[in-house]
């Protein structure tokens, strides 16, 4: 049984575990401490503002915690919130938090909520089919340096990378009824516990 | 608004859960909200206490103070209009902010219809006392809702009134027999497909904060045992002695509400809460929370 950890200060939480707990294999667990980092085996940043978890994250000492396991192997998938936690570098916000993954990324990319949207695209990597994409005042990837794969553009913007264990995705795939996304992640966790 | 871009409106009120949104009346306010780490700002002309205070006709916010904010942080923005102004909603829509308040707490524009949220393309948030008038407004469109509570009274007793109400008529529509599903509508006033949604689901179906006199972290951390699933905070933090670390408290509150040991650490040394009104007090016509139905 894979134990995945979803941060659960703030934001889309319930949602990633609802998608979890539909894969076989897989226990869902929300991570509010740094003790709860200890018990997982990979670690899910979800949707919400960055700029409230990324302050928890710091105050409440899980962000050392989620450093030192991700370096160590741990695979770390972000969603929206989530990438802009992991990227090493934001281009519209002199905050770093993470700072994990080779990525350049820009907050609020697309505007206000008037600007987001739905949409639907192959990502051959992830799934055989297209799959729905819900992107909320979304960031997108602007460059990508050294070691990242890109996995998805959409009109020329990079929207999903991967970096060996660690993922991000400008979109939420817990906001749709599709598991693609939460299975690829699961796949990169149980290859990383062997 | 079509039923895509309702999903995605709801879809933005479930990425700020957990969070507290704050009320704010310039951009240093803002900034100070944002820093602390609200999940997003109502930006407004006056504070409820205030306008409690000021009495007189309260409006929509200038537009160059919601501008001024919205340039001042990358948090979400919300502003009020009026119960029934649909025309300060297509003002706020202009705009380009993220979410409207249609709001008890400014003077109600029309007494007798809501706006027709439908019409927007723009989010809104509608305040509830009970489950028939939370599923009326989502029934116009809303895709949030918030306790009324009685704002600008620092007194949470009627936000607690209100999402016990919630939760307990939502709890009645679980136990109850399908066939008794529109007689229960018919009662609460509200559309029957909703309800049955309610009783199906075991919640709204939408995102449902607390609001309305929270004024301390455990004021806000009560909301959310209660069952919120987030806090707004009006007065209470910059009508306080340091709102700078009351806002932080509050939001540390709501994130671990269930943890008396991260309570009473945010609590300690706050300085003084925003001064209390005693609900018996205020005469009938200023209580907020009965404009609108």
């Amino acid at each position: 049984m894979l134990r995945i950890g979803i941060l659960g200060l703030q934001g889309s939480v319930i949602e990633h575990t609802v998608m979890l707990k539909r894969l076989e294999d897989v226990k869902p667990v929300q991570v509010k401490t740094a003790d709860d980092l200890d018990v997982i085996d990979g670690l899910i940043l979800p949707g919400g503002e960055s700029t409230t978890i990324g302050r928890l994250i710091t105050d409440y000492k899980l962000k050392d915690r989620i450093i030192e396991r991700a370096r160590a192997g741990m695979p770390v998938w972000g969603t929206c919130a989530g990438m802009i936690l992991l990227a090493k570098h934001i281009i519209n916000d002199d905050n770093v938090h993470l700072g994990l993954m080779n990525i350049h990324v820009r907050r609020n990319a697309y505007g206000s909520q008037l600007d987001s949207f739905k949409t639907v695209m192959l990502i051959p990597a992830v799934a055989e089919y297209p799959i729905p994409l819900v992107f909320i005042r979304a960031p997108y990837v602007e460059k990508a340096d050294d070691g990242v794969e890109v996995l998805a553009e959409l009109d020329g913007k990079i929207i999903a990378v991967r970096q060996g264990h660690l993922l991000a995705t400008s979109f939420h795939p817990e906001l749709t009824d599709d598991l693609s996304f939460h299975r690829y992640f699961a796949d990169i966790v149980a290859k990383s516990t062997v | 608004m079509d039923k895509e871009r309702y999903e995605l409106n709801k879809n933005l009120a479930q990425m700020l859960k957990g969070g507290v949104i704050m009320d704010v009346t310039n951009a240093e306010q803002a900034q100070i909200a944002e820093k602390a780490g609200a999940v997003a700002v109502m930006a407004l002309e006056r504070v409820p206490a205030d306008i409690r205070k000021q009495g007189g006709v309260a409006r929509m916010s200038d537009p160059k103070i919601i501008k001024e904010i919205k340039r001042a942080v990358s948090i979400p923005v919300m502003a009020k209009a009026r119960i029934g102004h649909f025309v300060e909603a297509q003002i706020l829509e202009a705009l380009g902010i993220d979410y409207i308040d249609e709001s008890e707490v400014l003077t109600p524009a029309d007494e007798m219809y809501h706006i027709n949220k439908w019409d927007f393309k723009i989010p809104f948030v509608c305040g509830a006392r009970n489950l028939g008038e939370a599923l009326r407004r989502i029934g116009e469109g809303a895709s949030m809702i918030r306790t009324k509570g009685e704002a600008g009274t620092g007194n949470v007793v009627e936000a607690v009134r209100h999402m016990r109400t919630v939760m307990d008529e939502i709890r009645k529509l679980q136990n109850m027999p399908k066939e008794e599903l529109m007689s229960a509508a018919k009662e609460m006033q509200a559309p029957y497909d909703l309800v049955v949604y309610v009783a199906e689901h075991g919640r709204l179906p939408v995102v449902n904060f607390a609001a309305g006199g929270v004024a301390t972290p455990a004021d806000a951390a009560l909301m959310m045992q209660l069952g919120a699933d987030g806090v707004f905070v009006g007065s209470g933090i910059f009508k306080s002695a340091d709102p700078a670390k009351r806002a932080e408290a509050i939001v540390k509150a709501v994130t671990y509400y269930n943890d008396p040991k991260v309570l009473a650490e945010v609590s300690e040394d706050l300085g003084e809460a925003m001064p209390g009104l005693e609900i018996s007090q205020i005469e009938a016509a200023q209580r907020m929370a009965e404009r609108g139905w």
